[in-house]
């Protein structure tokens, strides 16, 4: 592990402010396979906390019971105050929109326009009249620098484009809540860092909690050693003589379960052979 | 193969009905809730009825004339080819006009809500939906539903008059029946519960298509090829079941008239 992100880890995330979301003992089996058992944790307001684990392990999942749209066998989750594990699917939808979410293939849909798409929840949702609807298009696909792209389709961009369009329609409504589900599984390191530079930026600009999922090490790294500086308005690494909080932690899955959930600098200390092997 | 145990599919077959029943149900409640696209549902009106136009308009004309080339042998028999009107406007109103319909618009537009709502599905877009905070049986189910409801309704009655035409072409061009005589039987012995039987049963084909056609493309799994298998069992179960539901109501309004 680099000497950056232990720079990085002096003060642990603050988690005294109330949770944003608690997942208390939850399991989900499917067609007779553990996929998690008795996971529990803690996200706290601000934190951004990352997800790794072997593909299968149920990282995504959780994602998807964050936002109801998978229910656990057992368990209680809670969002934002609400009990989702306990809500009808039409009581979700409110709480949903307090949430954003960025689909490991983006989910963009593919008879709109990326204006369409981002547009999407101030026009289903807020019902904003289109003249308004226009600049906040703009900026948030500015944001993931991509405000040239309006009229195209999905279909006419890259991977990577696709992930930043997702990204701004996650965020056009600045959510409390963000979940990432492997935004830059699949792109080359160059797309992937241009993507991990967004997710910090959203991080520290805008103090917005986040769930993200990957398998990519370096990219969760990235972020626990990096900070982004408004005024130049890019991604600098953290150093010895000016550490910082970025409030980002780890969780590991392993088998089903949650093996490891802490700090950088408590994973770079842990003496589990699995995940000294895993980060090694 | 893997076999499957009796019991388990058992089960999977009630689950799949409880499951069809409650977004059938759903789709009818989400009528008397907002939010209502109906610009979703005029574009799904284009594409079903505009879009099935075509088909319905040949198939009408063609039952219709092939009724009264079938028939008339049989009628001359026994020297009532005049009867050639009524029977043909009989069969095509109470019976062939809807049922062919259904069938035909089964066969396009079934498909073709199965297969765009189970693209959505395996691609992960109806999870989006859900995620950004829209329901998918109020956007993308209801108005199919009311679409499909409302289209195939007059697109009955276009094959009705299409095929009463046919049988017209047939009788006039061919049987040298006289035209007054096969329009004046066609018309004057239709009565008010043949009509009645006739505009009730494409209600509930098109409720039957358009749900079919959306749980089979909601339940759709398992990439490109889940996608064609949700295509070809809509198509399969949308049509069964408008044969299953025309015995019925066939039977139910014989007897409340």
């Amino acid at each position: 592990m680099s000497t950056a992100i232990q720079n990085s880890l002096s003060p642990p995330p603050v988690k005294t402010a109330e949770p944003v979301i608690v997942f208390e003992n939850v399991s989900i089996d499917f067609e007779d396979n553990h996929v998690l058992e008795d996971v529990s944790f803690k996200l706290a307001r601000g934190e951004t906390k990352i997800l790794f684990g072997v593909a299968g392990s149920g990282k995504s999942t959780i994602l998807k019971m964050a936002l109801g749209l998978v229910k656990p066998d057992n368990g209680r989750i809670t969002v934002l105050g609400e009990e989702v594990t306990s809500l009808r699917e039409q009581d979700l939808f409110d709480l949903r929109r307090r949430v954003g979410i960025v689909f490991q293939e983006s989910a963009l849909f593919d008879s709109l326009t990326v204006e369409e798409n981002v547009a999407y929840r101030l026009l289903e949702e807020e019902h904003m009249p289109p003249g308004e609807v226009r600049p906040r298009v703009v900026e948030a696909l500015r944001f993931v620098e991509l405000e040239n792209t309006l009229p195209l389709f999905p279909a006419e961009l890259s991977g990577g484009m696709r992930r930043r369009v997702a990204i701004a329609r996650a965020i056009i409504t600045q959510p409390e809540v963000l979940l990432y589900d492997s935004p830059t599984g699949g792109l080359d390191p160059i797309t992937s860092t241009r993507i991990i530079e967004l997710i910090v930026k959203q991080r520290d600009v805008y103090q917005t909690s986040a769930l993200m999922v990957t398998h990519r090490l370096q990219d969760a790294f990235t972020m626990a050693a990096h900070y982004f500086d408004s005024r130049s308005n890019q991604m600098l690494p953290i150093t010895k003589d000016a550490p910082r909080d970025v409030h980002t932690t780890f969780l590991i899955l392993r088998e089903a379960k949650v093996i490891f959930d802490g700090t950088a600098g408590e994973l770079a200390a842990s003496e589990d052979e699995y995940i000294r092997e895993y980060i090694a | 193969m893997e076999l499957v145990s009796p019991t388990d599919y058992a089960k999977e077959w009630v689950l799949a009905v409880q499951h069809y029943s409650v977004l059938a149900a759903r789709s009818l409640g989400n009528l008397f809730r907002k939010p209502f696209y109906m610009a979703d549902t005029f574009q799904q009106a284009d594409i079903i009825g505009v879009g099935s136009l075509p088909i319905v308009i040949l198939t009408g004309f063609f039952t219709g004339a092939v009724l009264a080339l079938q028939t008339s042998d049989t009628l001359q028999q026994f020297g009532s080819l005049s009867l050639t009107g009524q029977l043909v406007s009989f069969s095509m109103v109470r019976e062939l006009g809807p049922v062919l319909t259904g069938l035909m618009v089964a066969g396009r537009n079934a498909s073709g809500m199965a297969s765009e709502l189970g693209s959505m599905k395996v691609t992960e877009q109806i999870d989006a939906m859900r995620a950004l905070g829209t329901d998918p049986t109020k956007k993308l189910v209801t108005p199919r539903v009311v679409a499909s409801v409302v289209m195939l309704f007059f697109l009955s009655i276009i094959s009705d008059l299409l095929g009463i035409l046919g049988g017209f072409m047939v009788s006039y061009l061919l049987l040298g029946l006289d035209a007054n005589q096969y329009w004046h039987s066609a018309y004057d012995k239709l009565e008010y519960k043949d009509v009645e039987m006739g505009l009730v049963k494409p209600l509930l084909f098109g409720y039957v298509i358009a749900t079919i056609g959306c749980y089979y493309g909601l339940s759709a799994k398992g990439g490109t090829q889940g996608v064609g298998r949700a295509t070809t069992q809509a198509v399969v179960a949308a049509s069964v079941l408008i044969l299953v539901v025309d015995f019925f109501i066939t039977r139910f309004l014989m007897v409340i008239s």
